[in-house]
């Protein structure tokens, strides 16, 4: 029985033990729910729980830990001398043997037992029931296929049977345990509230496995290519990696031409994001009427709503193309793939960043605070230049490093508008290259892992990682305290 | 200070007047910095607003012509003998050359001799290369038409497209046109007898990969994007409103708990590629399943999605009035009763309404889609969620790095496409919101 049809059976019997639970709740109290200690259904809810639970961690345990029994099991069985041999070889066999596999378990039984025989053709006969091979098999291959096989159908019949007997057993075991004493109420919410538990604990897996899947893929590559060489090099130049020349760098990871170009375009982008966000966030808050603000506000946010793909796009055809008419009139050389188009652009992508928190910052200013500049015969604009925004700093500050982590993750825009070209360069009309745009360029196309190549990306990212987290961390301990100080 | 008030003189009364006029001068110029000031507030608004035109403007006119495709309408002779018998079989019918029967039938309406090799290649030319495959999709479907002639509307080229939507420069030298001066006259001759018109063009939302702009749709990568969708709506949903549940209404105040609460803040932070990063590293290379598969992808923008869940989730459910969960209590619930009775159903505006933000950011989301290989050339719709498929915003995205012209309006079509579904997934999230939306 396949693992998704296991999984539904013991569904179906969770199901059936719902349905006996809460009948004999029912009956063990003659009818009369009111003496019961939990409603029928908790009982219901209490054998699912039991019927379920065991047999789904069975099923996930062993899911995990038979096939590297199995493959451990095979490999023990491969000759010395392939066992012996390099990693990429072990590989090569283990993806041959996969293959063959795939093909023998289409076969019948019969054919099954033909293909066992010492001296059948299995590529021939794979190829006559429709599962062609690319290779001539060894014939250690087709054995060890053979065992994978049989090892994997039984270690499935054997799950089966254990995850199914385990079901009916606890259901058994809960249904035994059913009446107007138990306090199932009870028991049924605790697992609820584990599970809830379990689910709030997702974020931090997903952080961990960020962290731990970079830190591993990174010190894969650092084996490769020394750290001071990729923190510190100027030259990005990864060539393509040849098939088998893996192991060897082949190429130079400077990361400072891409760091270069990251917050080159990320400090344009907020040469724009941050006076535009922040007049309008003033205007809104300090002097448009409601009904203004009830119009512009939401338009506004649009900006933020629309997919980076699509500003991208925008730059691409439209804005890059007219930087360059523009620059050609008035002689300046400017390339439409350059720091400026994808830097305007993204400045453009950050205001209602920018706007939408400095607005509740500003906000959050006691009206006290103004009043008391007013009353001193301080105009609007003096009131908000002098009190309001420096109280509101440390928060707008927390604002536009939020923008500046964006702007520093931000990956469609600069793939399509700055340019593949890693280029340490000053002047703003060429074209540089990101941190983003180098891991999509090493992680598109045929892949061949364990190369410097597409490892380099697992670098970049965790770079990535820590700049944007650091400053995500302290934007946000600015933000909050900035908050509790007027709360 | 000076009390004693001097009697005006002459002088004094000079010098009030110019202290007067200082301040006069000087409010004067507190004014214009105030009027200076609130312009830079409405230029900045404006700014931001004639931006938004600007896009949607330009997106519009570059792509609202991808909604029609250029068409011939021909009468296609269903010749036996290319059938090689008037009863064929399935496989006869399957392998006849609907490439020769198309031309035929072009060479014939443009009145073209079809011996003159030169001309006969040059008509059969205009046609698209896929004109084959609409006759035989026809043949098939009913082979009772074989030995008839039919009526068939077939998929015109790319260049005779771009001709009849105004994109076609015909002052450019004859040897550096697409199109040849007797390929224009035979068209122009077509539009005038109206056997080439302009069609809606259903191809954009059924086809699916393809190197030719006129054969080039949206409709695999639809599917594939409804298949992540759900798989979102699966996953980050119910995860998303357990934690959520559990961390306003259960969670002690300990050090764990902060540590969820900053990790969640976090991961709404963290580039949207650093996820696809992790979904490489975890589903794909650690997991094994298949790259490209839309289950992937679903997972990765399903972990996108949680923290936009999870922190809406958690606004909604603490905008419930203590007094609900408090009179509940009082008749006898449990917490875990006062939650699941009043608390959330309350709660379900709020939720689904970040649900739908939290969808359409994940629909537009393409930066993480790149790196687990949706950047695929995908035919076929994807069957499976396992099965190789691709997702809108990608496809734009490989659309607007194809070399060919032809693309640039197939992206911005696309474009329109996706627009068209955030506006109404957005606008539902709004009307939600004003409908339903509680104030206690």
């Amino acid at each position: 029985m396949s693992t998704p049809l296991l999984a539904a059976v013991v569904v179906a019997l969770g199901a059936i033990g719902w349905l006996l639970g809460s009948w004999r709740s029912k009956a063990s109290v003659g009818g009369k729910v009111s003496t019961l200690h939990s409603r029928p259904g908790y009982y219901g809810a209490y054998v699912l729980c039991w019927t379920i639970l065991p047999a789904f961690f069975l099923i996930v345990l062993w899911s995990a830990i038979s096939p590297m029994v199995v493959s451990n099991m095979v490999s023990s069985r491969l000759p010395q001398n392939v066992q012996d041999g390099v990693t990429q070889a072990r590989s090569l066999t283990t993806s041959a043997i996969n293959t063959i596999e795939r093909g023998l378990a289409t076969l019948s039984a019969e054919d099954l037992e033909k293909a066992a025989q010492p001296n059948t053709d299995v590529k021939a006969l794979l190829l006559s029931k429709g599962a062609p091979l690319a290779i001539n098999p060894e014939p250690y291959a087709v054995n060890a296929a053979l065992f994978q096989l049989q090892a994997k159908r039984s270690s499935q019949l054997l799950l089966t049977i254990s995850a199914i007997g385990l079901a009916l057993l606890c259901l058994g075991f809960a249904l035994f345990q059913v009446g107007p004493k138990l306090r199932s109420r009870n028991a049924v919410e605790r697992v609820a509230l584990a599970g809830l538990f379990a689910c709030s604990m997702v974020a931090i897996l997903t952080t961990l496995g960020i962290v731990l899947s970079m830190l591993f893929e990174s010190i894969h590559f650092f084996g490769i290519v020394p750290i001071q060489d990729f923190l510190f090099g100027t030259v990005w130049d990864p060539r393509f990696s040849a098939a088998g020349s893996s192991g060897e760098a082949g190429g130079q990871f400077g990361l400072l031409p891409l760091l270069w170009g990251t917050l080159y375009i990320s400090f344009v982008a907020l040469l724009v994001a941050v006076p535009v966000g922040l007049f309008s966030a003033v205007y809104m808050s300090e002097y448009a009427s409601g009904s203004v603000r009830l119009m512009t506000k939401p338009l506004l946010e649009i900006l933020a709503g629309i997919p980076t793909i699509v500003y991208g796009f925008f730059a691409l055809i439209t804005f890059g193309p007219l930087l360059r008419d523009l620059g050609a009139h008035v002689g300046l050389s400017i390339s439409a793939t350059s720091v400026l188009t994808a830097g305007l652009i993204m400045g453009v992508m950050l205001i209602p960043f920018v706007s939408s928190l400095s607005d509740d910052i500003i906000n959050a200013v006691p009206q006290s605070l103004r009043e008391g500049s007013y009353g001193l015969g301080a105009t609007q604009s003096e009131t908000i230049k002098r009190v309001i925004l420096p109280a509101a700093l440390p928060g707008i500050v927390g604002a536009i490093l939020l923008a500046a982590s964006r702007a520093i993750g931000e990956t469609m825009i600069v793939v399509l508008a700055a340019g593949i070209a890693p280029n340490l360069t000053l002047n703003p009309f060429e074209p540089v290259t990101t941190i983003t745009v180098k891991i999509v360029s090493q992680l598109t196309g045929d892949l061949e892992f364990n190369s410097p190549q597409t490892l380099v990306a697992f670098a970049l990212g965790l770079t990535l990682f820590v700049f944007t987290l650091a400053l995500n961390i302290y934007a946000l301990y600015i933000v909050r305290k900035y908050r509790e100080q007027y709360e | 200070m000076a009390v004693e008030t001097a009697p005006m003189t002459p002088d004094s009364a000079l010098s009030a007047s110019r202290k007067n006029e200082a301040i006069r001068a000087r409010i004067k110029r507190r004014y214009s910095a105030e009027r200076r000031f609130r312009a830079y507030g409405i230029a900045a608004i404006l700014f931001g607003l004639a931006f938004l035109v600007a896009l949607f403007s330009t997106i519009f006119a570059r792509g609202y012509t991808a909604f029609q495709q250029s068409t011939f309408t021909l009468s296609v002779v269903l010749d036996q003998a290319a059938f090689g018998s008037s009863a064929p079989t399935p496989s006869e019918l399957r392998m006849a050359d609907y490439t020769k029967i198309a031309n035929r039938a072009i060479q014939q309406a443009l009145g073209v001799d079809p011996n003159n090799k030169a001309d006969a290649r040059a008509a059969a030319d205009l046609l698209s290369q896929n004109a084959d495959t609409q006759i035989r999709k026809i043949v098939t479907a009913d082979p009772s038409l074989v030995g008839q002639t039919v009526k068939v509307d077939v998929l015109a080229h790319g260049n005779v497209d771009s001709l009849l939507k105004g994109q076609f420069d015909r002052s450019v030298a004859e040897s550096r046109r697409k199109l040849s001066d007797k390929q224009l006259g035979w068209l122009d001759r077509a539009i005038e007898s109206g056997i080439l018109t302009k069609k809606f063009n259903t191809g954009l939302f059924t086809y699916g990969a393809s190197s030719k702009p006129e054969t080039a749709g949206v409709g695999v990568a639809l599917v594939g994007s409804l298949y992540m969708m759900t798989i979102v709506l699966l996953v980050a949903v119910p995860l998303g409103v357990a934690a959520a549940v559990y961390l306003e209404e259960f969670a002690p105040k300990n050090f764990i708990t902060d540590t969820i609460e900053v990790n969640i803040n976090n991961l709404a932070a963290v580039p949207s590629i650093v996820f696809g990063l992790l979904g490489l590293a975890i589903f794909i290379n650690f997991m094994g399943i298949p790259r490209s598969a839309s289950l992937v992808g679903g997972l990765v923008l399903a972990l996108m999605t949680l923290p936009t869940i999870i922190i809406a989730t958690r606004a909604a459910v603490s905008a419930v009035p203590p007094s609900i969960r408090e009179a509940a209590l009082g008749v006898g619930a449990s917490k875990m009763q006062s939650i699941t009775h009043h608390v959330l159903p309350l709660a379900v505006p709020g939720i689904l309404t970040g649900t739908i933000i939290g969808l359409a950011k994940a629909l537009g989301e393409t930066a993480p889609l790149l790196m687990i290989g949706m950047v695929a050339f995908v035919v076929e719709y994807p069957s499976t969620p396992m099965d190789a498929a691709t997702a809108l915003p990608v496809q734009i995205y490989m659309w607007a790095t194809a070399a060919e012209r032809g693309f640039v309006e197939r992206t911005a079509g696309a474009t329109l496409i996706l627009l068209a579904f955030l506006v109404v997934m957005n606008v539902t999230a709004v009307i939600l919101r004003r409908r339903y939306e509680r104030r206690w």
